[in-house]
């Protein structure tokens, strides 16, 4: 690593006045930042450490029924905080890396990273989840701008995500077994106005909604209402574990088993 | 260079470090506590395992100014007053959840954080919870069984 500074604020204010340097870099739990430092491919001259920050952490629900999750809230708390109110979410964070990453990663972090096979983005498109920063509010279908690119801008923090529960909610995981990222996701969330599906691991362009499955699932919320779709291989990640057509098997067959699991429970 | 304050095993050490300092290169480098290794270097073996403020974390992905102010477990404090090994290190003895041991000191920080979470956990839990940390020659069983022993769970369960 090159040698750099880290701060500690304790505030989100102080936070974003240390992080107006534009050397300076946030750190969340570290568990991408840091092996990225470790391959030189950063060179900050300060990082802001947001770990600190109490305002930033812990899981809460507001009078409109809807879940508060602290940017700084790492994905073990986010396990255990989620665990009655979003059962999906909860075993979204739960099935993340493994225990040590889970008590070091941080949700914020993982939204702001934006890395195409994560699984919090599938979470937060398909709950319309609202990414609040330290500037600005904004809806999920606007904060996922491409790989590893979002709304944020040079220094921006996720301070909050807000998001309304759904009625019924899975997030399917097909885990890639060495990184424990997915190698394709598919979180399906039924609302009374609708059905999200949003898709992680497969799309060269990252997370989407798959909005033909949504048409369908909305119609008939069934694993036979996804039989006629396929999905378009064209732009989907091909790599050593799986090209294009296998990844869009994959979306259609997760979504499936999504929506069978939701009937189940 | 900031200067850390960090409670080790008990003990209350305090060292100058540089931002880049890892919580590893802080145990090994800088107190000689060699029993926490460095396996991959890239957050994955688990092989540096220890205990940050009762959590599991893999000390080479944490800076050791993050750690300023906490309590930190590693292997070496694991062992009873007298000297003897704990319970849980005793069943990878008895069981033989090692061969060459270097990733142990891992396993047995994960394994307590396990049983401190769950006392009582299924093998598959067991499982799963190594998910982070792996180990090149025991095919694992005899660790499952190590730590399903140290639960007071039957191992014949864990074969």
């Amino acid at each position: 690593m090159y040698a750099f500074d880290i701060s500690r604020p304790t505030t989100i204010a102080e936070a974003a006045s240390l992080l107006e340097n534009e050397e300076a870099q946030a750190l969340g739990g570290g568990q991408t930042l840091i092996p990225t430092l470790k391959q030189r491919l950063a060179m900050p001259e300060v990082l802001v450490s947001l770990m600190s920050i109490p305002e930033m952490k812990g899981v809460c629900v507001n009078d409109a029924g809807e879940v508060c999750i602290g940017g700084a809230t790492t994905h073990a708390e986010v396990a255990r905080g989620t665990d009655t109110l979003y059962p999906a979410l909860s075993a979204l964070a739960a099935h993340i890396g493994d225990p040590a990453v889970r008590n070091r990663g941080t949700i914020g972090g993982s939204l702001a990273n934006n890395d195409p096979s994560a699984c919090y983005p599938a979470f937060a498109l398909a709950s319309g989840a609202l990414i609040k920063t330290d500037r600005q509010e904004v809806a999920a279908d606007d904060y996922f701008q491409g790989l590893f690119t979002t709304a944020l801008d040079e220094g921006e923090i996720v301070t909050e995500i807000k998001f309304p529960v759904p009625q019924r909610a899975h997030y399917e995981k097909f885990v890639q077994p060495a990184s424990r990222f997915a190698l394709v996701g598919v979180f399906v969330a039924e609302f009374a106005d609708g059905v999200r599906v949003a898709v992680t691991g497969a799309s060269e362009e990252g997370v989407f909604r798959w909005t033909d499955a949504e048409k369908a699932l909305s119609h008939s919320f069934s694993p036979d209402a996804l039989e006629p779709l396929s999905v378009d291989a064209d732009g989907l990640i091909g790599d050593l574990h799986g090209d294009g057509h296998y990844r869009a098997h994959l979306v259609r067959l997760m979504t499936m088993r999504a929506v069978a699991h939701c009937l189940a429970a | 260079m900031p200067q850390v304050t960090i409670i080790v095993n008990g003990a209350t050490t305090t060292q100058e470090v540089e931002g880049r300092t890892l919580l590893v290169e802080y145990l090994r480098d800088k107190l000689g506590l060699t029993g926490t290794h460095v396996g991959c270097d890239t957050s994955q073996c688990g092989a540096c395992a220890v205990h940050v403020d009762g959590k599991l974390v893999k000390a080479c992905t944490v800076f050791a100014v993050e750690a300023d102010g906490a309590e930190v477990a590693t292997i070496e404090g694991q062992a009873l007053p007298d000297g003897s090994l704990n319970p849980i290190q005793q069943a990878f003895q008895d069981h033989h959840g090692l061969q060459c041991g270097f990733c142990t000191p891992g396993m047995v920080m994960a394994a307590t954080a396990l049983l401190q979470e769950n006392p009582k956990p299924t093998e598959a839990e067991v499982r799963a919870y190594l998910e982070g940390n792996l180990c090149r020659c025991t095919g694992y069983h005899n660790i499952v069984k190590a730590i399903m022993a140290a639960a007071g769970q039957p191992v014949a369960a864990a074969s």
